[in-house]
């Protein structure tokens, strides 16, 4: 039994990864602070990434690695924008909860 | 040698992840997301990604964790929350029958489709030491100024009308003129 070198298949990675995914979802749910909650979509887009990263790997393409770096890139420009619409919100009112933004609401 | 860096990386990645949930304080979150985007690089290398695991590194846990660092001082709200609060009766646990329904939907997916993962690209060059120790930057460069020279090019567009976005956001507005 201690013998047997056990190698990571990229079905545990894949399983890492929806793990990884499913606790940025629950986090976006639960919590109320917008920052938080952006870091809750950065959770998920590295998960995503990771399955890129793994898919490729298992199907010996570089090419999964070349869509990782276009989510990243993409991912910091989110990032800049979505923080700049919080800061830009934020700086007419007190508290930080999503839920108090309802000036849109019908 | 590869389940050790496998069964760590997965460690740090899912401890990280849920520290991001759990932590009342937001700068403390902003520090297990680093934890969490650490354990991603680690398992981009043990998958010979080098050149992404040093993007990882540079861009998330150096740029973009400083940005969410910078915004929390900046707006003043670098104190505990009460969590204690639920904002609405029930989502708690409605959030975590939806998040263990998504564990066990994308388990199932993956291991059910596992076996569709076969060889199928041109493969990728490992990154030995000595021999050629940039394979992996080269593979990748030729894939992205190649195949997605367009690609690449709308992202710079991209990247300009971020920032001018954000500058106008987050802008004070000084008396007339536009924005």
């Amino acid at each position: 039994m201690f013998g047997l070198v056990v190698v990571p298949t990229p079905t545990w990675y894949l399983v890492l990864s929806a793990v990884l995914f499913s606790i940025g979802a629950v986090g976006v749910l639960v919590r109320r602070n917008p920052l938080v909650m952006f870091m809750c979509i950065e959770l998920m887009l590295n998960a995503v990434n990771l399955t890129f990263v793994t898919v490729g790997r298992a199907m010996s393409d570089i090419n999964g690695q070349a869509i990782v770096f276009f989510v990243m890139v993409v991912a910091a420009a989110e990032v800049v924008v979505g923080l700049g619409i919080i800061v830009s919100i934020m700086r007419r009112r007190s508290g930080v909860n999503v839920d108090d933004l309802t000036e849109l609401k019908g | 040698m590869e389940l050790f860096v496998f069964v760590c990386a997965s460690v740090m990645v899912l401890v990280g992840a849920l520290g991001v949930i759990f932590r009342k304080h937001p700068v403390h979150a902003a520090l297990s997301l680093v934890l969490t985007l650490f354990g991603i690089a680690v398992l981009f290398v043990a998958q010979s990604a080098e050149f992404l695991a040093a993007v990882q590194v540079i861009v998330y846990a150096g740029a973009i964790v400083i940005l969410f660092l910078f915004v929390i001082m900046l707006l003043g709200v670098d104190k505990a929350e009460n969590l204690q609060i639920e904002p609405l009766t029930g989502l708690r646990w409605i959030a975590g029958v939806v998040g263990l329904g998504m564990v066990g939907l994308l388990t199932t997916a993956v291991v059910s489709g596992s076996d569709v993962l076969r060889l199928r690209g041109l493969g990728i060059a490992n990154s030995v030491a000595g021999e050629n120790a940039d394979a992996n930057i080269q593979q990748l460069a030729n894939s992205i100024f190649s195949d997605y020279v367009f690609a690449f090019e709308v992202t710079s567009v991209l990247l300009v009308v971020a920032v001018v976005g954000t500058v106008l956001l987050a802008r004070r507005r000084t008396g007339k003129g536009i924005a």
